[in-house]
């Protein structure tokens, strides 16, 4: 062996999140051996900040809800390029997910029936779009990951996951066969690199919202699945879709949920026009969200931004009254008076379109097997490896997703990885072992760190890709600037590479951390970059300035980007739905 | 420029903890007490703190900020220095690891106690246990607890006797599930805390109140625990 110690587990789920619990809990309560390598102490992760709610046809708010209507919304806020098979999944299972949730304790808020409490969100419809707003999200105050993280734990605690709690995982380990056979992960409160062995490895590494200046994500979303599998060699699919969120608070960049504007809070300009009116006729403020993010921007470039710079709007939530307020949204009232200095309850919150989810990343099937394709165009399966929750793309989100939805995707997919894993254990996997090169393979980067003896800080470095991806990357994209921006990143790799770690210290070393999670925002970000500025069409909250319109003949399809040859290439949606027909793409209008 | 003082100790090289001193130019700017330590961190790259999410819900970043425990990502140095001077320290009374790293062993040993999950052995139904609105307001205030250590580790209770009284953010838990409508193990849970240490070390000086980030009163709901083991014992 090489000379690490070896840890072996049936499953070994990276990530502490919503996802990975889920996964985790469903391998726990099997009774198979389980792990969760999380960097943070569970409840740490960013689901926590998670505010609105988890969108579900649980039919509380309205009886006669139907899941076949929240997939027709999700499919539509994708712009289609959504796979309908997994979208009918999530959707269909999604009820008996989150009754399972409030089995085990989940606090929702609740109706005077005594039902899980619903409001309305962004894109949310009945009977097929035709119906008008529908209330499907599912909230606990405004409050709800909180709640659902802290509930998924409690429910590990119960069932006895093993948590490796501040261990990072570094790379993957492959065996001969290219199968993946576990990760190198260092114990961060020791420093020690282990090589953690496990039958089935799932990704629940959340997103990368950190690759942008901008964020409403907490510091620790740096994308560490995706940078993982892509220097594994494995591919990303439709990483340029990111979205940037209507309501990050200016200045910032904290969350402020679309469930103000779901309550009947509304964006005015400088004029005081509830501007929505004019872009999104019928849903207004209850457009998508690339919809809404976008109406801003135009309206901010076109001199009609509040502020002496111009340069936000506002968030008006006065008129709901200070008791609703503090019913519905105390978290919302929190937050303004902490970051904006603005209380909600007298004056409006000052807000921005902020960067705020991934929606690509690591290709999988329903059972969060992870994909590749072959040079035929074939997807198929990578051995041993899973993926769910934001770092996967399965892909339920598509060009944009709806609010709500990313609480659903993670429980649902954590949920069936967890199942399918289960069953494949019973079944019996045997996978080749790792050699000591295949272990050795996966510490070339830390040792590199480790051993490093000049370069730039990554705190430096960092601030760079942040700028450029902000810059170049934002909420519109034209061609020639993406292509200089790809220029810049093609510099910026040299030095990345050649990061510097200044303190050797082995205990609690965060700036090792950070160095090695550099290494995966830069990869996250150059894949988007180049999947960006490859996909000349605008879709979803991919809105270029030189190709303003969606075009299905070429782009009805997902990017595949493959970190080899450093390009993208195309896959085909999944148009094919077990209980009815499917849905052909349509001019998406609010 | 404001005078930062930071608790220094890195086992490895340092043979006993120091302050360090800093310069720091806020230029005007009430920032947050994190965004300090985030700026600082850029210029000594060793200095070592938790964060996260930077906005107060993951509980990441409690320390002692001069003089108070409270969550760096929402102090404002309006609120934290005084005489031009901000010292921060890790939480008190637990073993430091590195800086203002502390271990929490005992802190999550204590919350793990207290069986902080839902016990309910009744078949579930095929959808929602249902629970009123009044019933469900009863969690207010004891839900929203993020872990972050901030009371515990005020509380001279805690700093005594870490290992045998579950200390205010774990009884605050005890008493959420205690208070849940769809909890039925209330006699167990009880008897569980049922002891001179568990619940009753607590001697109501409100420390973890005065302290708590999320504005929650453990205090208060010790007191309903300790009405319910009193009735218990009747």
């Amino acid at each position: 062996m090489a000379n690490i110690r070896t840890m072996s587990f049936d499953a070994v789920i990276v990530g502490g999140g919503g996802s990975g619990m889920r996964a985790a809990l469903q391998l726990a309560q099997s009774g198979y051996k389980t792990a969760v390598i999380t960097k943070v102490f569970p409840t740490r992760s960013h689901t926590v900040s998670a505010q609105g709610g988890i969108t579900c046809a649980i039919a509380s708010d309205d009886p006669n809800d139907q899941w076949q209507w929240h997939m027709y919304d999700t499919i539509k806020g994708s712009d289609y390029i959504g796979d309908q098979e997994a979208i009918e999944y999530m959707c269909q299972t999604g009820p008996e997910a989150i009754f399972e949730l409030e089995h085990m304790g989940l606090p929702f808020s609740r109706t005077k029936e005594g039902r899980i409490y619903q409001r309305p969100f962004g894109g949310q419809s009945k009977d097929f779009g035709v119906g008008g707003q529908a209330a499907r999200t599912c909230a606990a105050a405004d409050r709800t990951g909180h709640a659902l993280l802290h509930t998924l734990y409690q429910g590990n605690l119960k069932n006895k996951t093993v948590f490796l709690n501040e261990w990072f995982a570094v790379d993957i380990v492959k065996n001969a066969d290219g199968a993946v056979v576990g990760v190198v992960a260092i114990n961060i409160e020791s420093g020690e690199s282990v090589y953690v062995k496990s039958k089935a490895t799932v990704f629940a590494t959340g997103g990368a919202g950190r690759i942008y200046a901008s964020t409403t994500n907490a510091h620790i979303c740096t994308g560490d699945g995706v940078g993982m599998a892509l220097r594994a060699g494995f591919p990303v699919q439709d990483i340029e879709m990111w979205q940037f969120h209507p309501t990050g608070i200016h200045g910032a960049g904290t969350l402020v949920t679309e469930g103000c504007r779901g309550e009947g809070g509304y964006l005015i300009n400088k004029d005081g026009e509830r501007f929505m009116e004019r872009y999104a006729p019928n849903a207004k403020d209850l457009a998508g969200r690339d919809v809404v993010a976008r109406s801003m921007v135009l309206e901010i470039l076109e001199g009609r931004g509040c502020g002496p710079d111009g340069d936000h709007v506002y968030l008006k939530l006065d008129h709901l009254g200070e008791e609703a307020l503090n019913a519905k949204l105390p978290g919302i009232l929190e937050l303004s008076r902490t970051f904006a200095h603005a209380d909600p309850v007298k004056e409006p919150i000052p807000v921005v379109p902020t960067c705020h989810y991934m929606m690509g990343g690591i290709p999988t099937n329903v059972d969060g097997q992870a994909l590749t394709v072959d040079r035929e165009g074939n997807d198929q399966v990578i051995e041993g490896f899973y993926a769910c929750g934001e770092a996967a793309c399965v892909s339920v989100h598509g060009a944009n997703r709806l609010g709500g939805n990313s609480l659903l995707d993670l429980v649902v997919f954590g949920r069936a990885s967890g199942i399918f894993i289960e069953k494949q254990l019973r079944e019996g996997i045997s996978l080749k072992d790792a050699t000591d090169e295949d272990i050795q393979r996966a510490m070339v980067n830390l040792n590199r760190v480790n051993q490093s003896v000049d370069g730039e800080n990554a705190s430096v470095l960092r601030a760079e890709l942040q700028s450029i991806m902000q810059n170049y990357f934002g909420v519109f994209r034209r061609g020639d600037y993406m292509k200089l921006g790809v220029e810049k990143l093609d510099k910026l790799r040299v030095r990345v590479e050649n990061v510097y770690l200044d303190d050797k210290s082995n205990g609690f070393n965060t700036a090792r951390i950070e160095a090695l999670e550099l290494l995966n925002l830069f990869e996250t970000a150059y894949a988007t970059a180049i999947a960006a500025e490859g996909r000349t069409e605008s879709r979803g909250a991919h809105a270029r300035e030189d190709f303003q319109d969606r075009d299905d003949e070429n782009w009805l399809c997902h990017s595949i980007y493959f970190p080899g040859s450093k390009e993208i290439g195309k896959r085909p949606v999944n148009f094919t739905l077990k209980t009815r027909e499917p849905f052909e793409p349509k001019i998406r209008t609010y | 420029m404001l005078n930062v003082s930071i608790y220094r100790y890195n086992p490895e090289v340092d043979a006993e903890p120091f302050m360090q001193d800093f310069e720091f130019d806020a230029q005007g700017k009430d920032l947050m007490v994190l965004d300090v330590l985030e700026k600082l961190k850029v210029e000594d790259p060793s200095l070592v703190f938790r964060r996260s999410c930077r906005e107060g819900v993951c509980g990441s970043d409690g320390v002692n900020i001069s003089g108070k425990n409270g969550l760096a990502c929402i102090t404002p140095l309006s609120e934290a220095v005084k005489g031009n001077k901000l010292v921060i320290r890790p939480l008190p009374g637990l073993p430091v690891i590195r800086d203002l790293v502390i271990d929490m062993a005992q802190f999550y040993a204590q919350y793990e106690k207290i069986q902080p999950y839902m016990i309910n052995n009744s078949p579930a139904p095929a959808i929602e246990r249902l629970q009123s609105p009044e019933e469900r307001a009863k969690l207010d205030g004891l839900y929203e607890c993020i872990l972050c250590a901030c009371c515990s580790t005020a509380c001279p209770s805690f700093w005594w006797n870490p290992e045998k009284f579950i200390g205010p953010s774990g009884l605050l838990q005890a008493y959420r599930f205690l208070a849940d409508s769809r909890d039925t193990a209330t006699e167990e849970r009880l008897s569980k805390l049922d002891d001179p240490f568990s619940v009753f070390r607590c001697h109501g000086i409100m420390n973890c109140v005065q302290v708590c980030p999320k504005g929650l009163n453990p205090t208060k709901a010790i007191g309903h625990i300790r009405n319910m083991l009193i009735r218990s014992a009747t």
